[in-house]
């Protein structure tokens, strides 16, 4: 029971990063009619707002190792810990969440150059084509990437302060077996606030009232007057903005390399598919479900039953709900039907 | 013409048969004995040419790039130091030694790199690239027992020298061995035997053991070991949990842990997986637990302090085995590490130093041999005994090509000094302690071959 608990909460964590990259996926989708295959790369490059962040915290002047006397080797010393010895240390401490006042701005202006500098000029372009541009364009982001922090993971910690785990077991009276990290709860209500935020923006304001319209009937909205094109270009720049906060709070949670984004899209996409191409409730529900199930397909009583399971859990879930509906958990009709 | 005919009439069918048997046994046996005796032609013999060419074959991209980039580093110091450039490093150390300063058999040495990407099947054209394009005599690098391993093949299969560069499974010089391919690293075994002793001394006799281990060649062959190992030392494995390799996030496989008996994690994982797989055990509060009476343990037997620089503080305290140390005070380890330092800034890791050892004693093998015949090296490197390397005494195996020699186990450091200044050496493991027999049974199975010239 103790390890189903866990593994639930797993579930519900990986699910909450899945959610967060298919619903950027899918509003892009829904509004543009792109297959964006340089959404993954967008999340990595939310990732790496934190790496640099904290790169530009911890800038050091470089000393003269006297430990090493084979030969004459530097070690770094950061010039805001020293300078401010009282606040410096806490700032640097706190650098994954103070990378999200510095993603948003960022984020928000690469989704936007994206889009008007190269995606919008494939809008008529037959599907193959833009997959073919946006699955360019992820591999220069990670060219670029590899090329300035390396290939290697470069950890980020989360603020000392939420570091541990939380026995939540003992909170509840149910045994000391039921821990989590605090930081993986965190994330998970910071996803859980998003997604929220981003539905509450699409169904409570005018802006979200005529990008919905927009998704439904496009050609109607534009007859209306109402610039469409710009709007979507804005929703464009949300999408990068979700994907990239998602990218930022989960450095805590995997060290950030060049790959990352590209190891998220796959499934992503698989989640978009499942939760029906375009519904951006599918993608939400989709995500958590597909999560959940990979976590308890990992479990060893479920691996000693079916060898290999927790590898293909996700792609076999797909191929039977679009047996079942062809059109995925909440797929709407007309969507990538002709 | 009837004199011609005449003893040909005589001859029934018996006698041209036992004729044409004998003169193909007499033709074909001057080439048997001569092949390998008179230096016949052998692939991408550099010839009068000036030049030869060594191939690096290094993952430049994928999980293992930065090891890989390190690996590079070391080939072209010990290009430069062949090349009689530089400082020399640890061609002014290593006994006996033929190497000259000059390249090697006179001809300077120059190399083309490949990149494997980490994946057997990119390795494989990489290297095919080099030794049908590029005309190279031997192949070394690696960094994924499984890419060593089929690029060990493909060099048995063509005829060129493999000089392994960071492999650790058993297998590659167990059941997948071949004549032509030789590694210096240590394996899986050697880390287990030198291990347990060690581990026995830290945790006691009575401890639970969790697996979670790559799925693949080194993964398993490490996991065997090491069980092999602290059950003799009276531990008990409670679960082996196969995980995929680069599986990124591993709180599913981590979260079962805390509610199994197991009081002690063995991490069979490497490069980006071992750094992720800490850092979520050490999240997810595994190293603050307590279970049977006993604090949690982490072990990660195969250690790199390029590992130890991804996981950051997490490594402090955690047992772990490694070939060689940039700290270790003998004369060829400190030639090395300034020779590598004054190049690079920083001092070279344990796949840097096998890589520049093993072309180091490729060329030297090719000076004793006084030739670059793929034959004639096997021979000059089976049973090669060699000091001044950095691991004291060491020998080539003759039986399996492996390299015998003493192994570190070390721990991550509590205070570091410098930033390079991770891991400490507890204990220098003597060669008798990680030595077994060509036929153990971990290592059984497979056959050397005979070597391959290629041509």
């Amino acid at each position: 029971m103790d390890a189903i608990l866990v593994q639930i909460l797993n579930g519900l964590d990986k699910g909450a990063a899945y959610a967060l990259i298919a619903l950027g996926l899918t509003l892009v989708f829904g509004t543009l009619g792109v297959v964006n295959f340089a959404h993954g790369a967008i999340f990595m490059i939310g990732a790496f707002c934190a790496v640099t962040l904290n790169r530009l915290l911890t800038l050091s002047t470089k000393v003269r190792d006297e430990s090493i006397t084979l030969f004459e080797a530097f070690k770094e010393v950061p010039i805001l810990t020293t300078k401010f010895p009282t606040i410096g240390p806490i700032i640097v401490d706190y650098s994954v969440p103070l990378a999200i006042l510095v993603a948003i701005p960022i984020m928000w202006g690469l989704g936007l150059l994206m889009e008007r500098g190269l995606i919008r000029h494939f809008y008529k372009r037959p599907h193959a084509d833009q997959i073919l541009v946006t699955f360019g364009l992820a591999i220069i982001i990670q060219e670029i990437v590899k090329h300035y922090y390396g290939a290697n993971p470069i950890p980020q910690a989360a603020p000392a302060a939420f570091s541990g785990s939380l026995n939540i077991g003992a909170l509840f009276g149910l045994g000391d077996n039921i821990v989590y990290p605090w930081w993986r709860l965190i994330y998970l209500s910071f996803s859980l606030f998003i997604i929220s935020a981003v539905f509450a923006f699409l169904q409570f304001t005018t802006f979200g009232m005529v990008v919905r319209a927009g998704m439904q009937d496009r050609e109607m909205v534009g007859m209306l007057g109402i610039n469409i094109e710009r709007r979507f270009s804005l929703v464009f720049g949300l999408a990068a903005v979700v994907a990239g906060l998602a990218g930022v709070m989960y450095t805590p949670i995997l060290p950030p390399d060049y790959h990352m984004g590209m190891d998220f899209l796959v499934l992503s996409f698989v989640v978009v598919v499942v939760g029906g191409m375009g519904s951006l409730g599918g993608a939400v529900a989709a995500g958590f479900l597909l999560g959940i199930l990979q976590s308890f397909a990992s479990m060893t009583q479920v691996k000693a039953i079916i060898p290999g399971i927790d590898q293909i859990i996700i792609y076999l879930v797909a191929v039977v709900v679009l047996l079942v509906l062809p059109r995925g958990l909440l797929g709407r009709k007309g969507v990538m039907e002709d | 013409m009837s004199k011609k005919k005449a003893p040909l009439s005589t001859w029934t069918r018996r006698d041209v048969l036992k004729a044409s048997a004998a003169s193909t046994a007499i033709a074909g046996a001057p080439m048997f004995f001569s092949r390998h005796a008179y230096g016949a032609d052998f692939l991408n013999n550099p010839g009068d040419g000036k030049t030869v060419t060594l191939g690096f074959n290094v993952p430049q991209s994928g999980a293992y790039a930065d090891e890989g980039a390190d690996e590079l580093r070391a080939y072209q110091l010990a290009v430069e130091h062949l090349n009689g450039e530089g400082d020399g490093g640890m061609m002014n150390t290593m006994q006996p030694s033929a190497l000259k300063g000059n390249g090697i058999l006179g001809k300077k040495v120059e190399y083309v790199t490949g990149d494997t990407q980490t994946k057997s099947d990119a390795a494989r054209a990489s290297a095919k690239r080099m030794i049908e394009k590029d005309g190279v005599v031997m192949v070394t690098g690696g960094s994924s027992s499984g890419v060593a391993i089929a690029v060990q093949n493909l060099c048995q299969e063509t005829g060129i020298i493999f000089m392994a560069g960071l492999t650790h499974s058993n297998d590659t010089t167990g059941k997948d061995k071949k004549a032509n391919g030789f590694r210096h690293f240590f394996n899986g075994y050697m880390s287990g035997a030198a291990l347990g002793p060690v581990l026995e001394k830290a945790y006691g006799k009575d401890r639970r053991t969790y697996h979670l281990t790559a799925d693949y060649t080194w993964g398993w062959t490490q996991e065997q070991s090491i069980i092999a190992s602290t059950e003799n030392i009276g531990w008990t494995t409670e679960q082996k949990v196969m995980t995929p390799v680069g599986a990124g996030d591993f709180s599913q496989y981590i979260a079962p842990i805390l509610n199994s008996d197991a009081d002690t994690l063995v991490l069979n994982h490497y490069g980006k997986d071992m750094i992720n797989s800490l850092t979520q055990s050490i999240q997810f509060g595994l190293r603050d637990k307590q279970k049977n009476g006993k604090d949690f343990q982490i072990i990660v037997p195969l250690y790199s302090r390029l590992m130890a620089q991804g996981a950051g503080e997490n490594v402090k305290g955690i047992y772990g085995s490694t070939n060689w140390h940039w700290s270790l005070q003998d004369e060829g380890s400190k030639a090395f590490v300034k020779s590598f330092g004054a190049k690079y800034g920083n001092p070279p890791s344990q796949a840097a130093h096998t890589c520049y050892v093993q072309t180091l004693l490729y060329a030297d093998a090719a000076e004793r041999a006084g030739t670059f015949e793929p034959c004639q090296i096997v021979s000059a490197l089976e049973g090669h005994k060699f000091d001044g390397t950095g691991n004291g005494p060491t020998e080539y195996r003759a039986e399996d090509h492996q390299c015998f020699k003493d192994v570190l186990v070390v721990k991550g450091k509590d205070n570091p000094s410098s930033q390079f200044d991770l891991l400490e050496v507890v204990e220098v493991t003597p060669r008798a302690q990680v030595e077994y027999a060509p036929d153990h049974e971990m290592f059984a199975g497979g056959d050397l071959g005979s070597c391959n010239n290629g041509a």
